[in-house]
């Protein structure tokens, strides 16, 4: 698989708590083709942040640590890259970052202008490609060069008006608090779209919106995505909007990625149990709403094998023992169960 | 739907909720209309869902209701009796039968107690049981929200969210009231213990002969618990009306845009046909006349007049708008 954007492999990441060692990622494929959003879901505590952090190279340093496996991105291991490089010329250039809370972001004593344009200093897309910039040191950036100015503010204009937020001129003379939650996000956006990156990773940029501004967010990030031929990575435990802004759909549960399938497969044909119960729990009928038995498993000590087996009906010794491998039903819809649905029982249960 | 006459078990009339903007020097300088006229009905045996966005005033009602908040105006009658200006026994009275469940319940338990004592302390200051009955009391009401005894000896932090929920609802389940105004019951829960609670909620009714005032945002929950909704937008309900009705035929624009903004999975794609723009007015600067106007794709010279009153010109539903046919 030469042909994908960031290929996750066997990643596993551990965090050291009061109580033990978490085994929060363990042995996690997963892999994101050039400009396809891809959308992570699971519930809370199951790994899906972690898994952004990790790709990002923003771990907590104390805390985390990163066992083994590789994350290749356009045919580099991220995970073996000088970490200077990795800020240089990855992190924020290539890969972006939408945070979940758009407000703890931004610095409240500046005004929004003064930190894209401080932004726009370190990780303009014009930043080494300019004559004056280029090998000097880190002092002489001050002297931010007058054109270089001119052409990033006008393209942080443009950006500002591509999110569609009004009057972006006065927009930069402004405190971030004095612009709403949905505008913010709006910003944010924009900040992510600026170095011209290939990967955005949004770390569930809506839970803090209401549903309209949601779906006006959503709209925008879609199109914006599609036009500019970005990838995204979508991480979210809310299934609704992942069926409106993703291609494709992989879903987690407790550090362990259970099944990776086109959002018209994951909706009507989920092969796995675990996606499956989760799909049964939206409220969608009063007499069919059921969730799903028991609680989500402590990393610290968690079921061996699948660590789904525990709360599975259709779970026997072999789930127990060990870990299922990927198994491919059907073009990009793999599992990672023993005892999948198969797309022929599953397109029987569909036409009944 | 029942067909025995709804009996009313809590009716609003023109209820006011201001707050007021101060300055620097704590002079008022204008109301903030977090509850603006509304008026309601609760019939006895019903859920009613309270919806609409952050800042909409819909927990402000629900606080307000509690008096929690003292209102600015209106009246409320809860089974046949006023709601105001009562003496503190008559509220203690009162708030036996009408309760709040909080939308943190974690948050709302004493993390240095542990939930037996928690879940004593309402019989304690409103029933003058002993501690046998009393006990009793709480390990039945455990067993109906789905929690083993066991439970009863750990402390707040020790248990999951979701648990935490079952813990606040047997709360005020142990008082036998007759009203929960359930303040965001899910929010923050995954949606497969968001299910298991939801179903829990059903049963409870049943088995409690409950009413619900359901505050939340979230429509795919309301639409699926609910028998009747409110939409509030800034204040005001802008329309009212029987879940089926309003969900499949909403005549207020912002009901429209609302129900549109909800991902409907198997359905269209809502980003490719999402058509509202804009975000809610400064609520302590409201545009004139109607709230909705300054985003509403319909309006008119005339919606900038008289703020239009709920219509009922149709069966089942209640419309807030001029041009509403």
């Amino acid at each position: 698989m030469t042909s994908d954007l960031l290929n996750v492999s066997d990643l596993r990441v551990s965090f050291a708590t009061d109580t033990g060692i978490a085994r929060v990622l363990d042995k996690v494929n997963f892999s994101i083709q050039r400009g396809e959003i891809v959308g992570l879901v699971g519930e809370s505590g199951c790994g899906k942040t972690t898994l952004a952090r990790a790709i990002l190279g923003i771990l907590p340093v104390n805390s985390a640590r990163i066992d083994g496996g590789r994350i290749q991105f356009q045919s580099e291991n991220l995970l073996e890259m000088p970490s200077e490089r990795l800020s240089k010329e990855v992190r924020g250039r290539t890969i972006t970052f939408i945070p979940q809370d758009p407000f703890s972001s931004f610095n409240p004593v500046f005004t929004i202008g003064s930190q894209i344009t401080d932004l726009m200093r370190w990780k303009s897309p014009l930043r080494n490609t300019h004559s004056l910039t280029q090998g000097s040191p880190w002092w002489s950036l001050r002297r931010y060069e007058k054109q270089r100015f001119k052409a990033d503010r006008a393209r942080v204009l443009e950006l500002l008006r591509a999110v569609q937020l009004p009057e972006p001129e006065a927009i930069l003379r402004k405190y971030p608090h004095e612009i709403s939650g949905g505008q913010r996000q709006r910003l944010m956006i924009a900040q992510a779209l600026l170095p011209e990156p290939q990967l955005i990773i949004a770390d569930e940029p809506t839970t803090a919106l209401d549903v309209t501004i949601q779906a006006q967010i959503l709209k925008l990030l879609r199109q914006l995505a599609h036009d500019r031929d970005i990838a995204v990575l979508f991480t979210t435990h809310d299934l609704g909007t992942t069926y409106e802004i993703c291609d494709r759909i992989t879903v987690m549960y407790a550090g362990q990625e259970m099944e990776s399938a086109t959002t018209s497969d994951f909706f009507n044909r989920p092969s796995h149990p675990y996606t499956q119960k989760l799909l049964e729990s939206l409220p969608r009928d009063k007499e069919r709403l059921q969730g799903i038995p028991g609680d989500i498993p402590t990393l610290i000590s968690p079921p061996t094998g699948c660590r789904f087996h525990p709360r599975c009906d259709r779970a026997d010794k072999t789930c127990a023992d060990t870990r299922p491998a990927a198994k491919s039903i059907w073009t990009n819809h793999t599992v990672r169960c023993h005892h999948p649905n198969t797309h022929q029982e599953l397109n029987r249960k569909l036409i009944n | 739907m029942n067909t025995a006459p709804k009996q009313t078990i809590l009716r609003i009339s023109k209820l006011k909720k201001f707050f007021a903007i101060r300055n620097a020097w704590k002079r008022r300088i204008g109301w903030l209309k977090a509850v603006d006229d509304i008026s309601l009905e609760v019939y006895r045996g019903e859920i009613l869902g309270i919806v609409g966005e952050s800042g909409c005033g819909k927990s402000t009602l629900g606080k307000t209701l509690m008096g929690i908040h003292k209102s600015n105006g209106g009246e409320v009658v809860f089974e046949d009796r006023p709601l105001v200006n009562l003496t503190r026994q008559e509220s203690r009275q009162l708030s036996r039968q009408l309760q709040y469940s909080y939308q943190d319940p974690g948050a709302s338990l004493d993390p240095r107690w542990k939930i037996r004592r928690s879940l004593h302390e309402p019989l304690v200051i409103h029933s003058g049981l002993d501690y046998q009955e009393r006990d009793e009391r709480v390990k039945s009401i455990l067993d109906a929200v789905g929690l083993p005894q066991g439970h009863l000896e750990l402390y707040p932090h020790e248990i999951s969210g979701g648990q935490q929920r079952r813990v606040g609802l047997a709360r005020i389940l142990t008082l036998h009231p007759s009203l929960i105004i359930l303040d965001e019951p899910t929010s923050g829960l995954d949606v497969s213990v968001q299910a298991t609670i939801l179903s829990l909620f059903l049963d409870l009714k049943k088995q409690f002969d409950l009413t619900y005032m359901f505050i939340s945002h979230d429509l795919s929950v309301i639409r699926m618990l609910c028998d009747r909704v409110a939409v509030m937008y800034l204040g005001k309900i802008v329309e009212l009306g029987e879940t089926e009705t309003i969900f499949n035929h909403p005549r207020h624009p912002y009901t429209q845009s609302l129900l549109a903004a909800i991902p409907v999975i198997g359905g269209k794609r809502i980003t490719d046909n999402f058509w509202l723009e804009g975000e809610p007015p400064n609520p302590s600067a409201l545009p004139s006349g109607c709230r909705f106007r300054t985003r509403c794709p319909n309006a008119l010279a005339i919606c900038a007049e008289s703020d239009p009153p709920l219509r009922s010109d149709w069966p089942h539903q209640q419309v807030a708008c001029t041009l509403a046919e």
